[in-house]
């Protein structure tokens, strides 16, 4: 239970970080998981290429509102190419399935053990596909394709 | 249901010697012994319907209504008495106002296209209540976008009850049809159909009661509650997944259009003209879940054998041993507190989602469910994405409610 629930897991679902409506935001998209209820929006600030500001709203179970908090940490001053490139590593290392490997994930790592759990790695990648559609919008660079 | 349960309590089951005809619970569960708390969603099964279902694959397979060979009568036999047995189950009146269908929710939406369906003009109204399972509200909804009727939704309480002054309010000159749950799947109210029913035919309106978390928890009676349609599962109930029933009134029945077309559902087949079975053929078409249907009446024979009071009774006691306990957990608030429950208990835990506790819990051998429950506008009405629902069979026991209460603690420390 340890390796799922860590200490930095907990920490965020109970103080997610950049929580908050982003009012200046030029790009947002909201998640769903159906299947469970849970739901979330992204916000983006993307000036140049670059994710100079993300938030998010949403409610979700533990792993889904650390996921989220921790995402918008990793990304945060990235350009976009590069989120896409972390999302990659970040869904290989919950499925197996996505063609990057070897990304460095840093805090993120600590998600290794939601793979042990398949019925949750959709609570955990939840946030990254609501980016990923945030990103993709009508004014996204053509680069993040 | 609830008020028999406890009137009725003529004897006390040897609930052992029950769990020793489960397979099933006779398992561990990430190493501990599991308790199965998750029967609403589906019941484990017992061996005599696993029996019943093997014996029919080993003996007697055959087509069913076609055969003039020994298989194809036995089988044609087998499959009828099931019929039988659900009717009697039921308390019907006749073999042929039973309909074998997939479930519950095939049995509404065959109720649907074919009782419902011909008689809506655009305007008309279809009333359901604000305590159903999905599978009592999207057929509902693809029928109103089809015909341009209404659906109209009876309010439920805070304790998580139906409305009935409102209910008699909404039913109008208007209103075709009425479905309506009769134990909710997310918060375990028993509702009082009997009564609903009175009113709605009062003003000639036809009812359909879902009843598929009501025929595992007692005695139910479609001659006592004069419904028109009655629907449950199969699996639901200690029977076979992929087979259930509806009971409808004869002369409904009769005047029901096909639901769908195939073999074994006419009387003959020619380019010119197609005349179709009698019901229940009728509505029967292809071959049907033969050893389903088997499987279901031995499901019905082992709980009639037990005796639905005396299951009511037990279960009754679990719920209230449930009940209290949970709550006796910090942070631990029910949703759904009406006077009248059976089967199932859902909580919230004070900033625990209920998915996390899922995960915990099974981690600890204790199987529950967390989530929606097939029924999202309960949620809202409570303003909750979702819940944790402990339900219970006639197999669990009160060790298996400190199991789960113990459980709950674990999650505790996990999110101190």
């Amino acid at each position: 239970m340890k390796e799922l629930y860590q200490e930095i897991i907990l920490d965020h679902n109970r103080r997610p970080r950049n929580c908050y409506v982003m009012d200046c935001a030029n790009r947002s998209a909201d998640g769903h998981n159906p299947l469970c209820g849970d739901t979330v929006r992204v916000y983006l600030r993307i000036e140049g290429g670059r994710i100079e500001e993300i938030s998010f709203q949403g409610s979700g179970c533990a792993i889904c509102t650390a996921s989220t908090s921790l995402m918008t940490e990793s990304v945060k001053g990235k350009t976009v190419d590069q989120a896409k490139h972390l999302f990659d590593g970040f869904h290989h290392m919950l499925t197996g399935l996505a063609e990057e490997q070897g990304v460095p994930l840093g805090k993120l790592q600590v998600f290794e053990g939601v793979r042990e759990y398949p019925v949750r790695v959709k609570c955990a990648t939840l946030a990254w596909h609501t980016l990923n559609a945030a990103m993709k919008g009508e004014d996204a660079p053509a680069t993040t394709e | 249901m609830g008020e028999t349960a406890t009137a009725a309590a003529t004897r006390t089951l040897d609930v052992a010697r029950i769990r020793a005809e489960f397979p099933a619970l006779h398992q561990e569960s990430h190493g501990k012994p599991l308790v199965y708390l998750d029967n609403a969603a589906t019941t484990q099964k017992p061996r005599r319907v696993i029996d019943a279902v093997t014996r029919f694959y080993e003996r007697d397979c055959a087509n069913v209504h076609r055969g003039v060979h020994q298989l194809s009568q036995r089988a044609t036999i087998a499959y009828e008495s099931a019929r039988t047995t659900v009717k009697r189950h039921l308390g019907a009146a006749d073999s042929r106002e039973i309909v074998f269908t997939r479930g519950t929710t095939e049995a509404i939406n065959l109720v649907a296209s074919s009782f419902v369906r011909p008689r809506l003009a655009p305007g008309d109204e279809i009333l359901i209540t604000g305590m159903e399972h999905h599978s009592n509200i999207v057929p509902w909804q693809l029928l109103c976008e089809a015909t341009g009727a209404v659906l109209k939704i009876v309010p439920i309480t805070d304790a998580g009850e139906i409305e009935l002054e409102r209910f008699a309010e909404l039913l109008s000159e208007r209103t075709r049809m009425v479905g309506v749950v009769h134990v909710s799947n997310a918060l375990g109210t028993v509702n009082p159909v009997r009564e609903m029913v009175e009113i709605a035919h009062d003003r000639g309106v036809p009812v359909l009661v879902d009843g598929a978390q009501a025929v595992p928890h007692g005695r139910v009676d479609v001659g006592e509650l004069d419904c028109d349609f009655y629907v449950f599962s199969g699996h639901k109930t200690y029977g076979p997944t992929g087979i259930g029933a509806l009971y409808g009134k004869r002369e409904h029945l009769l005047g029901m259009v096909p639901w769908q077309g195939g073999g074994d559902m006419i009387l003959s087949v020619t380019w010119e003209k197609t005349r179709y079975a009698e019901p229940p053929h009728r509505f029967e078409a292809g071959t049907p879940n033969i050893a389903g249907a088997i499987g279901l009446a031995a499901a019905l024979d082992y709980l009639d054998g037990l005796g639905p009071e005396a299951v009511a009774a037990h279960e009754a006691a679990l719920l209230e041993a449930a009940t209290e306990a949970v709550l006796s957990v910090p942070g631990v608030r029910l949703i759904g507190a009406a006077r009248h429950r059976a089967g199932a208990l859902s909580f919230v835990m004070d900033g625990i989602h209920p998915h996390d506790i899922g995960t915990i819990l099974d981690t600890e051998g204790v199987a529950i469910r967390a989530g929606h429950h097939c029924a999202q506008p309960v949620m809202q009405r409570f303003g909750v994405s979702a819940t944790v629902r402990a339900s219970f069979a006639v197999y669990n026991t009160h060790e298996e409610i400190g199991r789960l209460v113990e459980g709950l603690y674990a999650v505790k420390e996990v999110f101190g």
